[in-house]
């Protein structure tokens, strides 16, 4: 516990395997073409003032998508590694060492920096402009959630090419993951990166559950709420009490890690089971925080894409809380075979079945909602449809794996892993796809290619099926997970070359949607009138792109759950025209968001390196930039005159003339 | 053509939850779906009842969604077509609330009584023999405490004897598992379990290391085979006689990371036994009674490391165990 | 923001005058809410890990009565006299609210020494993070706690500070509201720890 130890891990610079240094090379040309590029055209200072230190909610969803789009190639990447590895038996792709790192990394990316942000920025985009608000609660530390966030990926993925990744997996099980049976500072960038992206999520739960609460428009009561409100409610009460369990849990790691304490250690009295239970009761809860808010997205896109109200409102409130409830008590059912004794395997194997009651009532009334309902199928109505299916397999094999007994069998195999790939892909992914199409014409004011689309969500959804189905049978066979290689005499290539097939299908698939997303900035026809879906929500009756105070006048005539759908049909408007415009507080930019983050990442790397003086540097300056924020706390919004009000309303009118 | 022979209708099932993709392929008689003895038997039986339940939900929503599907799109429905304005059905949604209910009840009510099956010998009038597997990184060791030999990689079971195979992992926490005899359960440092296994007839078994444990965790695999009685007896025999004693040295040797080939002995040092480190006297994971009673004191010596803080511990004079007890059974429920 | 629109029912208090004062108050009591959460986590860690000494030193005999009772009654003290201040804040009263926040302070400050001077004592009669699990519990949980006493040191001083800047308005009673908030739940969390940890300990 050196101030000043500055001990050099074995590899500092990771050079040692052709891929790693290709991602050198295309860091280094990307870092340089992208200083290029913005010094050029001169675009610092736009990029500082507009993105870097904004607080509006809509360009930090926006950031939070792009950063998410940019993890979902990082973790894909990973997975095409993986599934080339094992596409035959004794294939020499990567070796034991680099497989174990891409398969926590991949785990890890995926869960913590990709669906956890692209969720957030879901949420960041939709649920002020779905509630009547003009921003969140508390702007600034939204913000410093999403730094919190980028900080806490760029630690981690740093791993790949300074000191070296993890590779205890996504579980990071001790004792394998303490200091004893894997030294070096792999585990540390684990530790690290999500300790710091996690406080940023800590704050994004507190930050939406009081905008949830306080700031709905006029009318809207709790249960006239949007779904995806809804959702975003019951998530962000889980976050707040998921989170802070992840907090100690890393801590308590690194306590053994870098400082010699014994919780985890099998010697002097330390509890390896016990990292189990904690990793789980905060990681149980995780995946509902993931899966939740696509549970509300495509409550509003089917409504929305069936022309029909949500079938069974109510009932869709109380399972999904239901849900909730029932996530933070089924935990021990990730570790079935670690002895609990016959009782707590039978009741964790009871509360676990018990989640497919809420969740098949929700399909159901999926399903009722579509019935009689006038379905167009435009792409947010495709990934929402597709939803059903996929989500239903991984679902009942999520029954089959909650009876203890026959856990024994499938745990750890290739049955568990396509089970959670079923819902967490056909459940999050498919959710932050409709999603991503549903409120793209939101957030812009024009929408993604359909064609080019359809295209992507057709090979995606194929190759999504022949990747993981056969996943089941060779879990069946035996096939345990996260090995890097197996014998011919097994009898697994043929289903494991069929998976590698759909592997690279979805990579397409992955390919041709970022396509979409290119082609459409280019040449998709612009549109600012702000309903291009015939939406039922109150986000549709504001232009698009919205100004950043979102809402010139405030909604009044809110009296249903589909306030607008409802107001479009009786011909009135959601705002009283007649009101005159009073001038919008606001609150300003603020540079300590970034500034604060960029010191985490200073300390976040001493940590990792056990380079404690350097921390300690980052930490100084992470208080520091806080106290100073304090200090100018005093001076720290505006008004938007009414002038600019109108200002913008007669540069949206004229807009949309030139256009009809 | 689908494969119709004695207890196909099963096989149907799992293949239909499969959405049929494996109509006209070879059926898989491999692994968990070859079960060979009564516990893999058991745990197949509760897989097929759990799988032909699920099928059926997965049939009536497929059925509803494509037919919701095929009828209500847009594209097919007249022009003037209105939806209705309808906010729910009580009726129908108590229906299918209740229904899932149901069929958690079907399956829970079987999985209770087989978790607790599992803890007990699936044979308890025949008489069990004992086997040690402990696993290292990366090689499984199997100690025969009742014949005094060791192998290696591999390990021999009498068939039609329940065997009661105690676990326990000297570093990283792994899981035995020997797919066609029964489920896993994992192997733990600073806590040995008991597994329930047995083979109905002789016959050769693919077992492997199933939780990650490090570099070479893909190359823990080790053959089980069943020999008849007489045969396992003279094979003991035969291992008495031929094979090397192992020292104390070559056991600290053998537990050092990396990988090793087959391995047989005759003997194996004491400091090679299975303890209980932390809680003798506890009674979970599966441990029964007269078996707890056989666990002499607490003895550190095999895990520790640090030798200076294992005579540290060796010293405690009357540690409470029992108090222990209640500590460890609260750190499962939290 | 505009304070015109006072709900219906909030309390006619210069912290709530604002909007945004009543966000952050409903805001920091959620955050309370995770705080409680992460607090309870590190007391299930300690009290599964308590009983593994490890050969070590065990609570009865590091643990001194006289010390941590002498460490309960200045952190009780100090709440009470931090509810004082915010009567004095309430009253508009600078100099009030100057004398008991920087008594609380004091009182506080005091507790922390003490904290301080009873780990050092441990470490040297050779209990420290690295000797046993129950240690490693100890530590971190109580150690924990005196991180956040520090950190409510500092930060109400420097909201001090500020008051002593720009008098109380609504945003500076805001934040010694919020201030004050996290120094009474520092104390509920001592009155677990002085009950889980000190108390069982002896037994």
């Amino acid at each position: 516990m050196d101030l000043f130890n500055f001990k050099m891990p074995e590899q500092f610079i990771i050079m040692n395997n052709p891929l790693i240094i290709g991602a050198w090379i295309s860091i280094i040309l990307a870092s340089v073409g992208i200083v290029f590029f913005v010094t050029k055209y001169k675009k610092w200072g736009y990029l500082w003032r507009e993105w870097f230190t904004t607080v509006d909610h809509k360009k930090i969803g926006v950031m939070y998508i792009l950063a998410a789009l940019l993890m979902l190639f990082r973790g894909g990447f990973d997975a095409i590694l993986m599934r080339t590895q094992l596409a035959l038996p004794d294939m020499k792709v990567l070796d034991a060492q680099h497989y174990n790192e891409i398969f926590t990394t991949h785990g890890t990316i995926m869960i913590l920096f990709m669906a956890m942000p692209f969720i957030i920025g879901l949420m960041n985009v939709g649920v002020p402009l779905q509630i009547g608000a003009r921003d969140v609660a508390f702007p600034v530390l939204n913000a410093v959630s999403f730094w919190l966030f980028f900080v806490g990926a760029m630690v981690f993925n740093l791993s790949f090419v300074i000191g070296g990744s993890p590779d205890a997996g996504w579980t990071n099980y001790v004792p394998l993951s303490g200091s004893e049976l894997t030294p070096g500072v792999g585990i540390n960038y684990y530790l690290w990166g999500l300790q710091i992206a996690g406080i940023g999520t800590l704050a994004t739960g507190i930050n939406f559950f009081v905008t949830i609460l306080k700031m709905r428009a006029p009318g809207m009561t709790l249960l006239r709420m949007p779904m995806f409100t809804w959702s975003t409610l019951v998530t962000s009460v889980i976050i707040i009490f998921a989170f802070p369990v992840l907090t100690i849990t890393l801590a308590l790691l690194t306590f053994d890690r870098l400082f010699g304490a014994h919780f985890f250690t099998i010697d002097a009295g330390g509890m390896p089971m016990m990292w189990a239970n904690l990793f789980w009761i905060w990681g149980h809860p995780e995946v509902y925080i993931v899966i939740l808010p696509a549970f509300g997205i495509f409550s509003d896109v089917i409504s929305t894409f069936a022309r029909k109200r949500l079938f069974g409102y109510h009932a869709m409130v109380i399972s999904m809380v239901a849900i909730s409830g029932l996530s933070f008590v089924v935990w021990v059912h990730h570790f079935f075979t670690m002895g609990n004794g016959p009782w707590i395997n039978s009741i964790f194997s009871i509360t676990t079945m018990l989640i497919a009651v809420p969740t098949g009532v929700k399909v159901f009334n999926w399903l009722f909602t579509m019935y009689k309902g006038r379905i167009e199928t435009p792409a947010p109505m495709l990934w929402s449809l597709a939803f059903i299916p996929n989500f239903l397999i991984g679902g009942v094999t999520g029954v089959m794996l909650a009876s203890a007994p026959a856990d024994y069998q499938y745990h750890n195999s290739y049955f568990l892993v396509s089970h959670f790939h079923y819902v967490l892909i056909g459940g999050t992914v498919f959710g932050c796809m409709a999603g991503l199409y549903y409120w793209w014409p939101k957030i812009f004011d024009f929408k993604l290619n359909e064609r080019i689309s359809k295209w992507a969500f057709w090979i995606f959804i194929v190759g999504f099926n022949v990747c993981f189905l056969p996943m089941y049978l060779v879990g069946l066979q035996g096939m345990p997970r996260r090995i890097y290689t197996y014998k011919a005499e097994m009898g697994w290539t043929m289903w494991n070359f069929v998976q590698t097939i759909g592997a690279y299908l979805m990579g397409i698939g992955f390919i041709l949607i970022v396509w979409a997303i290119i082609y459409s900035i280019r040449h998709e026809k612009r549109d600012r009138s702000g309903d291009p879906w015939h939406g039922r929500t109150l986000e549709w009756a504001i232009p698009s792109p919205p100004p950043h105070y979102n809402f010139s006048r405030m909604p009044s005539r809110i009296t249903s759950a589909d306030p607008y759908w409802d107001a479009k049909k009786r011909g009135e408007s959601m705002f009283d025209e007649n009101e005159p415009l009073k001038p919008i507080h606001m609150p300003n930019n603020d540079g300590m968001p970034i500034v604060m983050s960029g010191f985490m990442f200073i300390a976040g790397f001493g940590f990792v390196f056990e380079w404690l003086l350097i921390a300690f540097i980052g930490l100084l300056g992470v208080i520091g930039t806080m106290v100073w924020r304090s200090f100018k706390d005093y001076d720290a919004d505006h008004y938007v005159q009414v002038e600019e009000i109108e200002r913008d309303q007669a540069e949206l009118q004229a807009s949309l003339e030139g256009r009809s | 053509m689908l494969p119709f022979r004695k207890g196909a209708w099963k096989w149907l099932a799992v293949a239909g939850m499969m959405m049929a993709i494996l109509s006209g392929c070879e059926p898989i008689k491999t692994g968990v779906l070859n079960p060979k003895g009564p516990v893999a038997q058991q745990q197949y039986d509760l897989i097929v009842w759990s799988a032909v339940l699920m099928s059926i939900i997965l049939i009536v929503v497929f059925v509803l969604f494509v037919v919701i599907m095929v009828r209500f799109r847009a594209s097919k429905l007249s022009k003037d077509y209105e939806p209705p304005d309808e906010k729910g059905n009580t009726f129908l949604e108590i229906v299918w609330t209740a229904i899932p209910v149901l069929i958690v009840i079907a399956i829970g009510i079987p999985t209770v009584t087989t978790t607790f099956d599992l803890e007990k010998s699936p044979s308890p009038n025949k008489k069990p023999i004992t086997i040690e597997a402990t696993s290292a990184q990366w090689k499984w060791i199997f100690k025969y405490p009742e014949q005094g030999i060791e192998t290696v990689n591999y390990v021999k079971i009498p068939a039609n004897v329940p065997v009661r195979f105690k676990l326990s992992s000297h570093d990283a926490m792994n899981s035995f598992w020997v797919p066609e005899l029964g489920g896993q359960e994992y192997t733990m440092a600073d806590m040995p379990m008991t597994l329930w296994l047995e083979a109905d007839k002789p016959g050769k078994f693919q077992g492997r290391g199933n939780n990650f444990t490090g570099r070479d965790f893909a190359k823990m695999v080790f053959t089980v085979e069943a020999k008849k009685q007489s045969d396992f007896d003279s094979w003991v025999a035969q291992i008495k006689k031929t094979a090397p004693k192992q020292s104390e040295k070559e056991y600290k040797k053998l537990l050092k990371p990396g990988t090793v080939g087959l391995q047989s002995y005759s003997s194996y040092p004491k400091s090679a036994e299975v303890k209980n480190p932390n809680m003798p006297g506890m009674n979970h994971g599966g441990m029964d009674k007269d078996e707890m009673k056989d666990m002499p004191g607490m003895d550190h010596s095999k895990k520790k490391k640090d030798d200076k803080k294992k005579d540290d511990m060796e010293d405690m004079p009357g540690m409470d165990h029992s108090k222990m007890k209640d500590d460890d059974m609260d750190s499962e429920k939290d | 923001m505009a304070s015109s629109s006072v709900p219906k029912g909030t309390p006619n208090f210069p912290e709530y005058q604002t909007e945004e004062g009543r966000l952050k108050i409903f805001g920091f009591w959620v955050f309370l809410a995770a705080e409680v959460v992460l607090f309870s986590t590190l007391f299930a860690t300690y009290l599964v890990l308590a009983d593994r000494t490890a050969g070590g030193p065990t609570g009865k005999d590091l643990f001194e009565v006289k010390d941590f009772m002498i460490e309960t009654m200045l952190l009780l003290t100090s709440s009470f006299t931090c509810g004082l201040a915010t009567l004095e804040m309430r009253k508009g009263n600078k100099k009030g609210v100057f004398i008991w926040m920087i008594t609380t302070l004091l009182l506080g400050a005091g507790f922390l020494g003490m904290e301080i001077s009873e780990f050092v004592a441990y470490v040297n009669e050779g209990a420290t993070l690295q000797t046993s699990a129950f240690l490693s519990g100890f530590f971190v949980l109580v150690g924990t706690h005196g991180l956040h006493v520090t950190v409510g040191i500092i930060w109400i001083s420097l909201v001090l500070i500020q008051v002593a800047q720009r008098g109380l308005t609504p945003t500076t009673c805001r934040k010694l509201f919020i201030g004050g908030l996290y120094w009474h739940f520092l104390d509920v969390v001592w009155i677990f720890i002085f009950t889980a940890v000190y108390l069982t300990g002896l037994i």
